[in-house]
């Protein structure tokens, strides 16, 4: 089980990272990759760039929980999760995630799970440079529904 | 105690962190809020919707009702928008 977790703000190489998480091996059968990448517009309005502004070892904390979590839940055989912060140009990418498996059902829902978790959860807040100035995303209340079909039915409490 | 604020409450109350010891009335989250709220007009404006702002304590989620006893860091935050 390979994981791989990594906070930066320099640019990433998906192709690279996918070569590098399959490398040699012969047990994967499925791989699936996400990769979020900054819009050059919002709403119909140009953006020129977005600022990510994270918590510093929170973010990395939460992030390898939810990738803990997402090995209990699915049989995987890899993970990479990469979260850029700082300053991201029109057309950047923004996060990576990767997760491998014997079979596609698992590689699927652990990279939708990975995501909308990252979405909600992990201390990251994102702001839009734009032509009228700097301004800080809302949270869409469609990504904690998103996020909310993982609970358990057991009740996990809302803040954990 | 420290603590840390991010995005736009880090904005309005104009400072990335700063130590505070709160009066021994205060056990809560929520109440810390309130307490903060009370320190001036930038904090009035950081924290008058208690709310739409999260927390977490020594680097994880905790809910209003937390209580504070012990914490060596408490962050304030906007809902995350990350990924």
């Amino acid at each position: 089980m390979q994981t791989k977790v990594r906070l930066q703000s320099e640019e990433f190489d998906a192709a690279a990272e996918t070569a590098a998480l399959t490398r040699g091996r012969t047990d994967i059968g499925a791989l699936v990759t996400f990769t979020g990448i900054c819009r050059g517009a919002e709403s119909g309005e140009p953006i020129a760039a977005l600022t990510l502004e994270h918590y510093p070892g929170m973010a990395e904390a939460e992030i390898a929980r939810h990738v803990e979590e997402a090995k209990a839940r699915w049989p995987l055989l890899g993970v990479t999760v990469i979260h850029r912060y700082g300053r991201i140009a029109a057309g950047e990418n923004i996060v990576l995630v990767v997760t491998a498996s014997s079979h596609r059902e698992a590689a699927f829902a652990a990279a939708e799970f990975l995501m909308d978790y990252l979405k909600t959860r992990a201390p990251f807040w994102k702001q839009v440079e734009s032509k009228s100035g700097k301004t800080w995303v809302e949270a869409k209340g469609a990504d904690d529904a998103a996020a909310a079909r993982w609970e358990k039915p057991s009740g996990r409490e809302a803040a954990e | 105690m420290k603590l840390i604020y991010f995005a736009w409450v880090r904005e309005r109350v104009g400072k990335a962190e700063e130590d505070v010891v709160p009066p021994a009335s205060v056990t809560t989250v929520a109440e810390l809020m309130r307490w903060l709220g009370g320190r001036g007009e930038e904090y009035a404006h950081a924290f008058e919707h208690p709310k739409s702002i999260r927390a977490a304590i020594d680097k994880s989620h905790v809910r209003p009702d937390t209580a504070i006893a012990g914490a060596r860091e408490i962050a304030f935050f906007p809902p995350m928008t990350g990924g």
